[in-house]
């Protein structure tokens, strides 16, 4: 697979945004990305892919609204009904037919305008069998990290040390909505939402858009002194059933890395990849998530975290961004906010929380409560 | 433009379309599923991957609804994508499927989409309700039929078309749908009927319209080495195109539809197609009102503007006509399931050329044309399929 | 469906099969709410109408006056540049008649609905509105109209503080 990252652009990640519209956001973004990709998009892109869900748009058919801030009427447009990196692996998968050589893809946050957040992820829920219970939905976020630490031996102060891990990277990311320095306590002491997981063990929303351009190998080399090539993808979903289950291990992301690494000839991930964006919804999801990638032992994770292996100055940096928790929770575009961190580490671009001599980084998404979906992306700055 | 694989589709199914069907979206999925398989000769187990068309989550009536469906799709622990291009899903999810095997990622690839209406209530069309922009649309309080009667009426004024010919089409496809054992609303009926129906939204009458239905349809996509061993009469995919227009639809001359021409031309071009009448053998054009078949003709270049009414008063279009348009019945005929609903088309193409269509079997059918239409009168979706 | 097959599957259900109780259906209503950022161009919009007047964006590079107002161009892909006040005239260019309300309801008295080139915008540069004070019969395409506003004291930044679009009389 040739296919390479070659220009990336985003709004700052805020936790409101009520001076402007989506379509602006997405339009500064695109601004962005085609200009870091040397591009004009009414001339040089052939197909344009959104990631987006009509339930938090607030619009049935969202697709409607998606051509014209991105330079894409009349050309080649379709909604991915997933994360940001599910588009950009079906934008991938455009690329590798040979029909097109250059695909743009966009995911966003305009969660603030969402009233009813649990209400959207509540009838996100079977309605026949799951819906009935009039509980906050992130019970099952609480039922899966029950599991997860009972099965692990994992404990609820590793899971707090994510928080506060997280929000210190986020001070080093000029985008984050939620950097902050926080202790132990303030996680551990925060109140339960669904116990065992706290307010502070959730990713709070923020608003933001990402843009990127991907182009063929030979474009690439075309348009760009420092391409980011993706070298391995893979997807997929778990059962739809949260009852059948199993809760303990990310089964739908170790699948999906095992495709990826597979088509990237990763053997050994603790060895080849030297950092991973990871999906941190929840606390613990960062670590299961850690898991299913390969990068420790099942049930290490939690220990090896609290060892500062995950740290940025760690044997294997983990969310350097700040993810979800740090950055703020973008829900379809948090997946492109991980591919975004990878593609600026790799390029040298990251400032102050740049790391060295990074070659190959994975990134890993999670569709959320109450989906077993999810995407990985093994990136690297070499073809 | 150098297309690397040449897709096969080895296998097609489809539920009743109905009003209302008893099944869940995930039963429904998996019915077609499962019949789309066993033509295939195939089990789950040979399926790499798995693609989704759904339309609107407000009709179901869940969110993020194809991860609630995905399991009635066999997609359980397998990579899943859902497309989703409004009312042009059902035509462009065997799209996307092409895609997964033309990259060369996937050898296989089933294609299920589902649409499950009935539970929108006090009507499928209080759906339709959240589908305008909320701050300048929203507050006039629109039906969904408003923009397509403004869009008949501007069509039928530009090119001086009489309400008679465009009446033909209902009658045709609601007859063609006779001989479609899943169709909702086969009839045989006449002008006049059409004429002296209910008017819903002035120049769109009763039976212009297609019905809001429950159902599914699926189709098995493979590459070429794996469609010799299922089979000695794959059908190929060997063009595609999609092409989406401004969301600003009361800026765009309503008279033709640009996206659908552009869609067209990009199919054609990786179908080798220079004339496309003389080439294209049948056509399934999106048919969810009458007027949209004749208009969607002229954007698939099958008729040149405005004179798509004629040809079809002239039967041109009729199932032993030179250019046979909806020989399975169409949206008018069949029902509509809006993403089962296109797709459907691509099953009626699969079977037409297979020789399986039974009654509804065009003579020397070699090359066909399904296409899609959605969103804000904006998006075009093509395929073209030859034996 | 292909000659081969001949099962049919699915299993219909009547409308009467849906109010007896022998079927079983799960009621609910999703709790979505929403307030969306107006943004820029369509908070001036807003505010404009409330002041009565009908504001536009013009692209310098394609010369054209878009309304409702947006702060790009989809046709040339950059900002747009200024504000320009378009009059609350302009022509129908297609119109319809409509027995049916948002539920799909029947009505007995229409709503006339009709998409309005308004004068000052750029050619085929139309809103959809609604028609009022006109007989049905004489509405025809490239009929002249203006806009009706509600009393200054009753708008509130709405599309509706236009109340409908009527013909204008001719001299």
């Amino acid at each position: 697979m040739t296919v390479a990252i070659v220009g990336v652009g985003h709004t700052s990640f805020q936790s409101t945004t009520p001076d402007i519209s989506f379509k602006e956001q997405m339009f500064e973004a695109a601004v962005k990305a085609y200009e870091d990709a040397g591009v004009n998009p009414r001339k040089d892109i052939a197909s344009f892919l959104t990631a987006a869900e009509d339930y938090y748009e607030g619009y049935s058919i969202f697709d409607e609204f998606v051509p014209d801030q991105l330079g894409a009427v009349l050309r080649s447009v379709c909604t991915i009904g997933g994360d940001g990196l599910l588009a950009l692996i079906n934008g991938v998968m455009q690329i590798e037919t040979g029909l097109f050589d250059v695909v743009a893809i966009e995911a966003h946050s305009k969660a603030s305008d969402i009233l009813t957040f649990p209400g959207i992820v509540t009838h996100g829920l079977d309605p026949i069998y799951n819906r009935a219970f009039n509980v906050h939905p992130y019970f099952v976020a609480g039922l899966e990290m029950r599991r997860y630490l009972h099965e692990t031996g994992t404990t609820r102060e590793q899971c707090a040390a994510v928080v506060v891990k997280n929000k210190q990277n986020a001070l080093s990311n000029p985008s984050a909505a939620y950097a902050a320095k926080m202790t132990m306590d303030d996680v551990m002491n925060s109140e339960f939402v669904s116990d065992p997981l706290t307010r502070r063990d959730i990713s709070p929303l923020a608003d933001g858009v990402i843009v990127m351009v991907l182009a063929s190998e030979e474009k690439a080399k075309d348009l760009s002194d420092d391409p980011v090539w993706l070298k391995g993808v893979g997807w997929c979903s778990d059962t739809p059933w949260i009852e059948s289950r199993t809760w303990s291990t990310a089964e739908y992301a170790r699948l999906a890395a095992e495709r990826a690494y597979k088509m990237a000839g990763i053997k050994n991930p603790q060895k080849q990849i030297a950092f991973a964006e990871v999906d941190d919804w929840f606390s613990y999801k960062e670590l299961q998530h850690i898991e299913a990638l390969g990068l420790c032992e099942n049930g290490e994770a939690g220990k090896l975290l609290e060892q500062g292996n995950f740290s940025r100055n760690g044997k294997l940096p983990v969310n350097v961004s700040g993810g979800r928790i740090g950055a703020g929770n973008l829900l379809e575009a948090s997946a492109l906010q991980s591919v975004l961190e990878c593609v600026l580490q790799l390029q040298g671009r990251a400032g102050t929380r740049q790391l060295k001599d990074a070659e190959t980084a994975v990134a890993q998404s999670w569709r959320g409560v109450p989906t077993a979906t999810g995407c990985v992306a093994v990136l690297s700055s070499e073809l | 433009m150098n297309v690397k694989r040449r897709v096969a589709v080895v296998g097609a199914g489809i539920t009743l379309f109905r009003r209302r069907l008893k099944e869940t979206g995930k039963e429904l999925s998996y019915l077609a599923a499962n019949a789309a398989l066993e033509s295939a000769g195939m089990t789950m187990d040979d399926i790499d991957c798995v693609v989704m068309g759904t339309a609107p989550d407000a009709f179901d009536g869940i969110h993020m609804k194809a991860d609630n469906l995905l399991d009635g799709a066999g997609a359980t622990r397998k990579p899943y994508s859902r497309v989703y291009v409004g009312g042009g899903t059902g035509v462009f999810s065997p799209i996307g499927g092409w895609w997964h095997v033309a990259s060369g990622l996937f050898d296989t690839c089933l294609v299920v989409a589902e649409e499950k209406m009935s539970p929108c209530i006090p009507h499928p069309q209080t759906a339709f309700r959240t589908i305008w922009d909320p701050i300048i649309t929203r507050p006039l309080n629109p039906n969904l039929v408003w923009i397509f009667a403004l869009e008949m009426n501007r069509y039928m004024k530009t090119y001086n078309i009489p309400k008679e010919h465009i009446a033909m089409v209902a009658v045709k496809n609601k007859g063609n749908a006779l001989d479609h054992p899943s169709a909702q609303l086969a009839a045989k009926i006449t002008v006049e009927d059409v004429l002296n129906s209910e008017t819903m939204v002035w120049p769109v009458q009763r039976l212009d319209i297609s019905p809001p239905s429950d159902g599914a349809a699926a189709l098995v996509l493979t590459s070429e080495d794996v469609a010799r061993k299922f089979t000695d009469a794959p059908v190929w995919i060997d063009g595609v195109g999609w092409s989406l227009d401004s969301a600003y639809w009361t800026n765009r001359d309503l008279c033709f539809p640009q996206y659908v021409a552009e869609a067209a031309k990009m199919a054609y071009k990786m179908a080798k197609i220079t004339d496309p009448p003389k080439e294209v053998d049948f056509a399934e054009p999106y048919d969810p009102f009458t007027y949209k078949e004749l208009h969607h003709m002229e954007g698939l270049l099958l008729a040149k503007k405005g004179e798509a009414p004629q040809l079809t008063a002239d039967g041109v279009t009729q199932r032993d006509g030179d250019l046979p348009i909806c020989p399975s019945g169409g949206l008018l005929g069949v029902g509509n399931p809006i993403a089962a609903a296109g797709l459907m088309k691509c099953c009626e193409m699969f079977w037409q050329l297979r020789n399986e269509a039974g009654k509804r079997q065009v003579s020397g059918a070699e090359t066909g044309v399904a296409q899609a239409w959605g969103d804000l009168m904006q998006v075009g979706t093509v395929t073209v399929f030859r034996r | 469906m292909s000659e081969k097959v001949k099962d049919l599957r699915g299993t219909r259900l009547s409308a009467a099969d849906l109010e007896s109780k022998d079927t079983i259906t799960f009621r609910g209503r999703p709790n979505a709410k929403y307030a969306w950022s107006a943004g820029i161009a369509y908070t001036k919009y807003l505010e404009e109408l409330k002041n009565g007047r009908i504001v536009g964006r013009r692209c310098r590079q394609c010369d054209r006056v878009l309304v409702p107002p947006r702060m790009f161009c989809e046709q040339c892909f950059r900002a747009t540049d200024e504000w320009v006040y378009i009059k609350g005239t302009g022509k129908i260019n297609t119109y319809s008649i409509s027995y049916l309300d948002a539920d799909a309801n029947r009505i007995k008295t229409p709503i006339l609905v009709a998409v309005v080139d308004l004068d000052g915008a750029s050619p085929g540069i139309g809103i959809l509105h609604k028609l009022g004070n006109v007989d049905i019969e004489k509405i025809h395409v490239g009929m002249p109209v203006q806009a009706v506003w509600k009393p200054a004291n009753e708008r509130k930044g709405s599309v509706t503080d236009i109340l409908y679009f009527e013909p204008i009389k001719e001299k």
